[in-house]
């Protein structure tokens, strides 16, 4: 079964979504997150959409559950990229993604996350070289 | 009127789904619509194929390029033969769902199209149609 690849970036995950997301290929990153951000104490999820042509409610719906775990594992989730055709036809269909962040790139949502988890550990160590 | 032929796609797996989309996608460019009006139709078919899909049992969707004096479009009539919708408006109603969904397909496509029509008998199956013009 294909999986979507799930890399570290800094003390975050970066996860770049490239082909049409099915059912298994969903629960399949929801569980695969999860593990990752638990094993590396990851303090965010970096979801970069750019590739994505549309975004529906199932979309939207795995990128809530993925929001939802993360914020449980104190992790933030900042999807970046998304078109702005996707995004003016999000509003319209009324998915409101409440609890997802958004930035216009990766650099930017790294920033995000930075700005979130750097402040309150600015005594911690951050390993850059992995 | 038309150029390209009425097609008959089936909805069956998930991998359809993806199909649809992307000949929907086709047809839009085809009648001149604009990348926000593509992707307008194209994400309420995604959630009509998927309803197809999973409340439906499986069924059609058949998609036409219109011509209305010049006016162009994509019409996408989906049917299928599953226990039909017993209360439509409350289907029709944001964050209504009998599965584990957000509730936002139905009234999401409809309000993503410029047209939007459903018939559905209890036991009869389902048949939704939506159109977007140019
Ligand atoms: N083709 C169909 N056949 C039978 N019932 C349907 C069909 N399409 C929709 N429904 C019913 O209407 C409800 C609302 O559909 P809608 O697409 O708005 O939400 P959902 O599919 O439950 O969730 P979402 O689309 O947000 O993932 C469904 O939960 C289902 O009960
Ligand atoms: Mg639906």
């Amino acid at each position: 079964m294909d999986r979507i690849p799930i890399l570290k970036l800094g003390d975050a995950l970066l996860v770049t979504i490239q082909v049409d997301m099915h059912d298994r290929l969903a629960t399949a990153l929801e569980e695969d997150l999860t593990n990752r951000i638990v094993k590396h104490k990851a303090h965010g999820v970096l979801i970069d959409i750019s590739a994505l042509e549309i975004v529906d409610s199932f979309i939207g719906r795995m990128l809530d559950n993925i929001a939802a775990v993360s914020r449980v594992l104190d992790a933030d989730t900042v999807v970046v990229g998304m078109r702005p055709a996707v995004a003016i036809t999000l509003v319209e269909l009324g998915l409101s993604l409440a609890g997802v962040r958004t930035a216009l790139n990766v650099e930017r949502g790294m920033e995000l996350i930075r700005l979130r988890h750097g402040a309150a550990e600015r005594d911690v160590d951050v390993d850059n070289a992995s | 009127m038309s150029t390209t032929p009425p097609d008959t796609l089936p909805i069956r797996t998930s991998d359809d789904v993806v199909f649809v989309r992307q000949q929907v996608r086709l047809r839009a460019v085809q009648a001149g619509l604009g990348l926000v009006d593509q992707t307008k139709i194209v994400t309420a078919a995604s959630e009509l194929a998927r309803n197809t899909l999973d409340y439906g049992g499986g069924g059609t969707v058949t998609l036409s390029s219109i011509d209305d004096n010049g006016r162009r479009g994509v019409r996408l009539v989906f049917e299928d033969q599953g226990p039909g919708i017993p209360d439509i408006p409350l289907a029709l109603q944001d964050g209504y769902t009998t599965g584990n969904g957000l509730g936002l397909g139905l009234s999401g496509a409809k309000r993503l199209s410029n047209e939007f029509r459903i018939e559905s008998a209890l036991g009869g199956g389902t048949r939704v149609m939506i159109a977007r013009w140019k």
